[in-house]
């Protein structure tokens, strides 16, 4: 449903590109994924007015970018999405004159792996993946990946349909790296999905619905990312959140401007705006996931630092792995691992 | 594997000559005809034809037998038999002999084209057991609540078919309106959702109405002198449904088929919600190859023997209502 209505507002977005003469920019963010009265702001501020979408994945999203070059200002990939786009040349140079409060980032997230001169992105939030579980259900879970194939919690996990982040922690299970290319590491982390789906314990593949089910109480445990699951908790106190011991992945989003932007100073304005420590804080207070801004994080103070789903101890970070991009022909590879998967009754 | 995603410009050019032939048509029959005549009110309809069917049939053609580069291949349909057609090509490259072990026929996507067909002749029968009584029902003369019926099948369609669907989740899920109730009595809670029964009742729910009201229609329009004579030439009320009413009302029967086997082969989104994405039909594959993969080449080869599957299964339904007295569907 939510990519019929990211279709249909695609769709709606071709007219307003065409017809006005109106300052905007035309933002393309995850589902969820910021305090929509921060766009309010900006608008009444600069008077730019924004077209805002919202996709579901990462692949989904650098799907549109690539069929609609030039209609989309400002979009939030994650890292490795990020590298994919830098490496084709779909990411713009930006200018970061416009954008003063660049000094609030965080210096150890500066000229990352995955924008080596940070000339293409400014980071957005970061976060962990890991399980959401329901006290009430699972007293005292068993901290490693091994509770998702527990065969004892029938009918009781939900898993991502998200091809990286399913077969990524799979991998990590194993003791394998998430970025691997070794075939044989490949088709062991199939079977053990596969296996994971035939002994019973998958209660569904979901993205955006897992959080509002888990507060609903409708499963015990649930693949998810922090801030999802931060989101989770503050709405329902069963509910708790751990980073497996066997590691897990640590990602970061940024704010790309995708090469052909028609409203780049405009997308800059917004980078600049976002980047301020009261805005950030307001988004991270919304969306729950793990501040990137030294001025937000200040202003949040105890609340924030002592909370480990949003503020993980620093073991748990340098146990925990980026993405890397696949390249095209070899993601073929993940492609048909997942359609497997899925495939299997 | 990627696409490229712009239209090619011959695409463009097809559109700009099928407009100016369009207006050259136009031009020469107000001529001939000495002034706007009848036929002209159906052009506004043809151009949309031309631009929203007949193109894009014909983009779908050019994707499904090009590659990423627009070069001629038939790759596509081969990776339809084998899904992992692609992948196997990197293994081998990636790994040499070495990789033969794990080279595997991917049958994702003919299994999941299998299901799909399993999964709409069971919705398309249960539609009609269902739907037949109800028509006969509602269009029998002697019942008073026949038109309440018609209005009560009517009432749900003015709501979108995704709410309507979404509506069913929240009646189904574990912690839902029903298992609620049920853990309320002091029953055990069951497990409704997550699994393609759920998917077949959210189809069939769907696509009631299309095997109801051309059903409905037909026998709407029955003389009721043919049942009247039935009766006189000594024939019970069983014997008249099956020797006069029924044959009668074959043709609303095979558009009722129709209508519900169609939209079942392509469903997607229902399992997506109903079944928690645990079962894949052909539609959601499709959905993923342009969505998720980008990978619009093979996305089209599906699509393509989809629409040729429609049309064969189209075409025998044809030979059984030639006149398309049901509302020539088929």
């Amino acid at each position: 449903m939510k990519k019929l209505i990211l279709m249909a507002m695609v769709f709606a977005l071709l007219l307003p590109v065409c017809a006005s003469a109106d300052e905007v920019v035309n933002v393309f963010n995850w589902e969820d994924y910021i305090d929509e009265s921060v766009l309010k702001m900006f608008e009444e501020e600069t008077g730019i007015h924004v077209n805002y979408m919202n996709f579901t994945t990462n692949e989904d999203m650098i799907v549109q970018i690539e069929a609609h070059p030039g209609e989309f200002d400002l979009c939030f990939p994650s890292d490795y999405i990020i590298e994919r786009m830098i490496a084709k040349g779909m990411a713009a140079e930006i200018n970061f004159d416009n954008i003063p409060n660049f000094d609030q980032v965080l210096p150890h997230l500066l000229n990352p792996d995955y924008d080596p001169t940070n000339q293409y992105s400014v980071p957005y939030m970061w976060g962990t993946v890991g399980i959401l579980y329901n006290k009430t259900m699972i007293a005292d879970p068993e901290r490693s990946w091994h509770i998702l194939w527990d065969e004892q919690y029938q009918n009781s996990v939900f898993m991502m349909d998200s091809i990286r982040d399913s077969i990524g922690v799979t991998l990590k299970y194993l003791g394998y790296s998430l970025n691997t290319r070794e075939v044989p590491e490949l088709m062991a982390a199939k079977n053990k999905l596969i296996e994971q789906k035939t002994s019973g314990v998958v209660k569904a593949y979901q993205v955006d619905e897992t959080k509002d089910k888990m507060v609903a109480g409708e499963a015990p445990l649930a693949l998810m990312w922090s801030g999802d699951a931060q989101y989770a908790i503050d709405l329902n106190d069963d509910l708790d959140y751990f980073v497996p011991q066997e590691g897990s992945n640590i990602w970061v989003d940024g704010m790309v401007i995708p090469a052909g932007a028609q409203n780049k100073e405009n997308a800059e304005k917004l980078i600049n705006f976002l980047c301020r420590p009261d805005i950030a804080q307001m988004n991270c207070d919304y969306i729950r996931y793990s501040s990137v801004n030294a001025g937000a994080i200040e202003l949040m103070g105890e609340d924030y630092t002592s909370n480990y789903v949003m503020n993980p101890a620093q073991e748990v970070i340098d146990n925990c792995e980026f993405f890397h991009d696949i390249d095209d022909s070899f993601r073929a590879v993940y492609e048909s691992l997942w359609m497997e998967v899925k495939n299997t009754k | 594997m990627r696409a490229d995603m712009t239209l090619p410009w011959w695409a463009w050019a097809l559109m700009a000559a099928g407009f100016v032939v369009f207006i050259a048509m136009l031009t020469v029959s107000i001529r001939r005809n000495g002034g706007i005549r009848r036929p002209l009110f159906a052009s506004p309809y043809a151009l949309w034809m031309i631009l929203f069917t007949v193109l894009p049939v014909i983009l779908i053609g050019y994707y499904a037998l090009t590659d990423a580069n627009g070069a001629f291949t038939l790759d596509n349909f081969r990776a339809f038999w084998d899904s992992n057609f692609a992948s196997n090509k990197v293994i081998l490259e990636a790994m040499g002999e070495a990789g033969e072990a794990y080279i595997t026929r991917g049958t994702v996507n003919v299994d999941t084209l299998g299901y799909s067909l399993w999964m709409a002749f069971e919705c398309t029968l249960i539609c009609l057991v269902l739907g037949y009584p109800a028509a006969l029902f509602m269009a029998d003369r002697n019942m008073k609540l026949g038109p309440t019926l018609v209005v009560l099948f009517i009432i749900p369609m003015w709501m979108n078919f995704l709410l309507r669907t979404i509506a069913w989740m929240s009646l189904l899920e574990d912690s839902g309106l029903i298992n609620t109730l049920l853990k309320a009595m002091g029953f055990q809670g069951v497990q409704l959702m997550y699994n393609s029964g759920a998917v077949l009742l959210g189809m069939v729910y769907n696509f009631l109405p299309f095997m109801v009201f051309p059903i409905y229609t037909v026998l709407s329009k029955m003389d009721i002198r043919l049942s009247e004579a039935a009766a006189d030439l000594g024939c019970n009320g069983v014997q008249t449904l099956y020797k006069v009413t029924m044959p009668l009302s074959l043709p609303g029967v095979i558009s009722g088929i129709t209508m519900v086997f169609m939209p079942s082969v392509t469903t997607f989104f229902i399992p997506r919600v109903l079944g928690g994405g645990n079962t894949m039909m052909f539609g959601d594959l499709i959905e993923s190859k342009f969505l998720t993969e980008g990978n619009w080449n093979v996305g089209s080869a599906l699509s393509l023997i989809m629409m040729l599957l429609i049309l064969v299964s189209l075409s025998i339904l044809r030979k059984a209502d030639p006149n398309g007295e049901g509302g020539g569907i088929a």
